[in-house]
């Protein structure tokens, strides 16, 4: 291992101006004569639009344009899409309404798109968008997950009974029958509560047009901007995509909010042609609230069925997944493919049947977040495995490895070929980190000083870098999976790699220039990494579902293969040797048994220059591109143990310990894996402790603020302690798994299964915030008493 | 926001003018409240009179039995005043967990007490320790100054110039902090002096900050955490939210108040 290269925990090469304040993000972006948008948001969760009269305010100062969706009609300007195609139980495609940029007709949620204002200053835009006055007819609202289906209110008439669609997966029949000859069945009711992404960094767009050239450029918080460039030109219309740039640049965190195409950057780009003048939005904290693609929300009835044995012998799940008021990019993925080929867990479950009906609802769009499906289904098998062990008498861990697969590859009921793991080794490993041993004394001393003492499981798997893009089209997905990379070396030897990942803060630069330096044996220094401008990178699928390492990362390597393999060529010339005999290691062209060698600078010289081959027999130049497109998903998993103190008196539940061991098969840059753990780790927490978007039933979003929707802080968590188990991926060339989502899949659970031991009950629910804790505890506490 | 006039007068006599002269103008001291309110447009003052360069409004100091602190000192200035740490230390505890740095550089005392949130901390240590509120223009004792829900007994034109805390024997403050917005979901401050004790409460009370006299009763007898085992607060007008419902807002009220006893007799 070089210092610099795989394995290595360098710093990263980002941070420098991420710290001293000298990145560029989007609102960094300043254009000659940039105007400014502010949108017009729906109040209400539910009206029609009677009339927007806009005349007064048109003719206030600066006010340049003001636009709404019958501009866009006008303009056959597309409405926004859902990538993903999921078909009904029965075989007919999901029932699907009209998303346009601008309402038109009705609104759907509070803050939904009314009308854009674009003026020369912002404030004289928001001074406008108070002067419009818009005829609404309110409508009742349709909020609850678990009703929504039965609701009178209708979200979109083409979804009479406001479900987009009933959806299944698995082996009915046999799950069926194998509930019957259960021995035991453990049953739950689970809620997985709604977030809001929050990203530190709000959304935002520049859209600008050259009336010259009649093209445009799009400056957005993308994690994916050749997806938005396709999607806004091939879809909603805004221009061809080679008369459309869009350019993601430094990105300030995105958690998944961030691959979806909204509706703002889709009227900032036309609305720039529209009144001749570049237009900037940048969204304020509460339009984050409001309008960011929420996650989670789920509704589900799960059972797990057990034999004489203790052996999982099936499972079931019954979901109702809330998408929001409008389909999202790629919102139907979510509570489908990205869920319930997870249900099998990193278990050996013969049987399983998943159902999911996904509803309307007047709320926000609700998309992927953080682990993406991943994590409700993580929550729901730990959950029911945790509960099983309990109601059957049996230790959680050793339930678990009971369980486990043992032999690779395992095909699963739902979908997934586990192609390698060793789930007993991780367990192993969190088992010592947190003194498992230890924890009867520890329960005791808490109960000493009054406190409830706790321990909570989470052996997660994920599947990560979904692909091969045959079968994920075969799926529905309406765009293929794989990556695309291009080394340009320069005469001097000094690299550029253009990738088609995007790094929105989780240290590209850094870790894939990492590859590149051990590769070709280069500095670090000399390797640059660039990313998210659609006209330096040809095309790309971008960052999201932990697949950089794994899919972005090969293309790269083949790429590098690729140079290597020309360099070889050249070299031979260079050398007067056969091509076959040339080696490459350490930056070193070398003749096999001589000391001919030729260092990888001066061979990418002798490429440019081209004097010591024939042009006609080799090209000259340095630069190769690859596409990748893996064969299968990977499949990281690891065991997180929590350790909780509750304080019957107030409710609060205090993170003792973290024990985290994670299999990402090959790790890059260990420093920055551990960060994501952490970072993943601390969402989770959140989700199971402090975060709950809630609306009333007016559809008011009521936690539309950090005073009411409670972000975790950094003395909500422990110290982690962060372990890690590896089996190398076997279907990329890096063996790479994922890291991204990791923690923010395992670690719900585990918090609440931790809870749920201190409390001797199952009697809580996400978030359990001190109040919910305490009414839970008074339960234990009566218990107790009375025994 | 909307567009306005700033001021920034050099005294509280200058401010008080230009309080009374110009239409719809509004006092900005810390701006912790003041602010987010006008940037999310919900206030549009004219004219914003700036106490941050009145020179008389600054400073803490001991008179007598009296610990005095100018209106205008922030958070941070109090926490880490000497002089507030040793005439009434757990004052200088509440001081130092208001908000978070940011907001205790820029937040004042003054700022506080006049717009008496009914979560913030400050109104609860005057009401326990009997403070006096000092204006341009009288003398108002804590136990008729704070009104109710964001009121007070403060007239137009009037200005806090600095509050008079009397030491106490034993004095301290806990606070269970919303675990959202970190503002006191519950907040009690105790204080004895002599065969006086007070317990305040913040946080909790649909009117704002008020005494609870069951408490104190109970400390009355003995000054220490036991004498409040199964002194139950009532969940009568007590605040309900999506973060605590009364009832449970009333049970730490009690867990609280011990809390509070026990840090100020030092256990």
């Amino acid at each position: 291992m070089s210092a610099t290269g795989i394995g290595a925990s360098v710093r990263r090469k980002e941070d420098h101006r991420y710290i001293t304040g000298q990145g560029r993000y989007t609102d960094d972006i300043n254009r000659p004569g940039q105007a400014h948008a502010w949108f017009l948001r729906s109040p209400h969760a539910h009206a029609t639009l009677k009339s927007i009269d806009a005349k007064a305010a048109a003719a206030m100062p600066g006010v340049l344009g003001i636009f709404t969706g019958d501009d866009l009609a006008a303009d056959k300007v597309g409405g926004l899409i859902c990538g993903w195609m999921i078909h009904n139980k029965d075989g007919t495609p999901m029932r699907a309404g009209a998303h346009p940029a601008l309402a038109q007709r009705k609104v759907r949620y509070v803050g939904d798109h009314v009308a854009v204002i674009v003026a020369e200053t912002l404030a004289q835009a928001r001074d406008a968008s108070e002067a419009i006055v818009v005829d609404y007819g309110v409508l009742p609202a349709v909020v609850d997950t678990a009703s929504a289906a039965g609701a009178k209110t209708v979200v979109h008439a083409e979804a009479p009974d406001n479900t987009v669609f009933n959806w299944h997966l698995g082996n009915k029949a046999e799950t069926e029958a194998a509930f019957k000859a259960a021995k035991h069945v453990t049953k739950l009711d689970i809620v997985n509560n709604r977030l809001v992404p929050n990203p530190m960094e709000p959304r935002a767009a520049v859209g600008d047009y050259d009336q010259g050239e009649g093209a445009f450029t799009l400056y957005t918080t993308s994690q994916n901007p050749h997806v938005a460039r396709l999607v806004l030109s091939a879809f909603i219309g805004i221009a061809p995509e080679n008369k459309l740039r869009v350019i993601a640049p430094d990105v300030g965190g995105g958690f998944g909010s961030k691959i979806f195409i909204y509706a703002e950057e889709t009227v900032c780009v036309w609305a720039a042609k529209k009144v001749g003048r570049p237009v900037k939005w940048t969204s304020d904290r509460t339009e984050a609230f409001l309008s960011d693609a929420h996650g989670r929300d789920h509704v589900t009835h799960a059972e797990l069925a057990t034999d004489a044995d203790g052996k999982i012998t099936a499972l079931r799940v019954k979901t109702t997944a809330n998408l929001g008021a409008y389909l999202s990019t790629f919102s139907s993925s979510v509570p489908t493919y990205l869920y319930a080929p997870l249900l099998s867990g990193s278990y050996d479950i013969p049987a399983i049947y998943a159902e999911v009906d996904a509803v309307y609802t007047n709320t926000a769009p609700v998309d992927a977040y953080r682990g993406a499906g991943r994590p409700e289904a993580t929550f729901v098998v730990e959950r029911l495995v945790e509960v099983a062990a309990r109601q059957l008498g049996k230790d959680p861990a050793k339930f678990r490895m009971q369980n486990y697969v043992k032999k690779f590859p395992h095909q699963t009921p739902v979908i997934m070929m586990y192609d390698a793991g060793n789930y007993g080794a991780s367990m192993k490993k969190a088992l010592e980190i947190i003194d498992y041993k230890g924890i009867g004394k520890r329960k005791r001393d808490s109960a000493r000083n009054g406190k409830l003492r706790g321990i909570g499981f989470s052996s997660y798997i994920e599947a990560c870098g979904i692909a091969p893009s045959a079968a994920v089209g075969s799926l529905g997905a309406g765009v293929g999976l794989w990556e695309s990379a291009e080394v340009r070396v320069n005469p001097v030897g000094t690299v550029e790699v253009l990738t088609g990942s995007h790094s929105h803060g989780q240290g590209h630069e850094t870790t894939f220039a990492q590859l590149v330096s051990g590769k070709l044996g280069i500095p670090i220094e000399n390797v640059s990494i660039v990313h998210g401008d659609t006209d330096k990178v040809q095309m790309g699928m971008g960052t999201y579902g932990s697949r950089s390492g794994a899919v972005g990362m090969s293309a790269i390597f083949k790429a590098l293969d690729k140079v290597i393999a020309k360099g070889k060529k050249v070299a031979a010339y260079v050398l007067e040797a056969d091509e076959a005999d040339i080696d490459f290691a350490d930056g070193h062209f070398k003749v096999k048994g001589t000391d001919k060698t030729l260092d990888f600078g001066s061979c990418a010289l002798q490429a440019y220059i081209a004097h010591k081959f024939n042009g006609q027999d080799l090209e000259p130049g340095l630069k190769e591109g690859a596409f990748y497109d893996p064969t299968n998903f990977t499949f990281p998993a690891g065991v997180h143990i929590c350790e909780v103190e509750i304080d019957p008196d107030t409710g609060v539940t205090a993170i003792e310990r973290w024990a985290a061991v994670d299999d990402f098969g090959v790790v890059i840059n260990p420093m920055i894996v551990e960060g994501q753990v952490h970072g993943g780790i601390a969402q989770g927490v959140g989700q199971a402790l402090l975060e709950g978007a809630k609306y009333n039933a007016d559809g008011q979003l009521v936690t539309a603020s950090f005073m009411d929707y409670c972000m975790p802080r950094a003395d909500d968590l422990p110290s982690f302690d962060v372990g890690m188990t590896v089996t190398p991926c076997p279907s990329n060339p890096l063996g790479i798994k994922g890291c991204g989502e990791a923690g923010a899949i395992a670690a719900p659970p585990a918090v609440i299964n931790a809870i749920t031991d201190a409390l001797g009950h199952e009697d809580i629910a996400m978030p359990a915030t001190p109040q919910a804790v305490w009414r839970a505890a008074q339960k234990t506490v009566k218990r107790m008493a009375a025994e | 926001m909307y567009a306005f006039a700033y001021h920034r007068p050099a005294t509280a006599r200058q401010a008080a003018g230009l309080l009374a002269k110009k239409e719809d103008a509004k006092l900005l001291a810390g701006g912790h409240t003041l602010l987010p309110t006008m940037k999310q447009r919900l206030a549009s003052p004219a004219h914003l009179v700036d106490l941050g360069a009145c020179a008389d409004l600054k400073g803490i100091e001991r008179k007598g039995r009296n610990l005095v602190i100018g209106a205008m000192s922030t958070h941070a200035e109090v926490a880490a005043s000497p002089v507030v740490q040793e005439a009434i230390p757990g004052l200088a505890y509440l001081a130092s967990h208001i908000g978070d740095p940011h907001v205790r550089h820029r937040g004042t005392i003054g700022g506080s007490v006049a717009n008496n949130d009914p979560a913030a901390d400050y109104p609860s240590a005057c009401l326990a320790l009997g403070a006096t509120i000092v204006t341009n223009k009288r003398k108002i004792e804590a136990d008729a100054f704070f009104t109710g829900l964001y009121e007070t007994a403060l007239e137009e034109g009037e200005i806090i110039t600095k509050i008079a805390f009397p030491v106490a024997s034993k004095a301290a403050y806990a606070k269970f902090r919303n675990p959202a917005s970190r503002y006191a979901l519950v907040g009690v401050f105790v204080a004895k002096r002599g065969s006086d004790v007070r317990v305040a409460v913040i946080g909790a009370g649909e009117g704002g900050v008020f005494r609870w006299s069951e408490g104190e009763a109970a400390l009355k007898a003995r000054f220490a955490p036991k004498s409040l085992d199964g002194v139950k607060a009532s969940a009568k007008g007590i605040n309900a939210d999506m973060h605590a419902d009364a009832e449970y807002r009333a049970h730490l009220i009690g867990v609280m108040a011990k809390e509070a006893v026990a840090r100020a007799v030092g256990k």
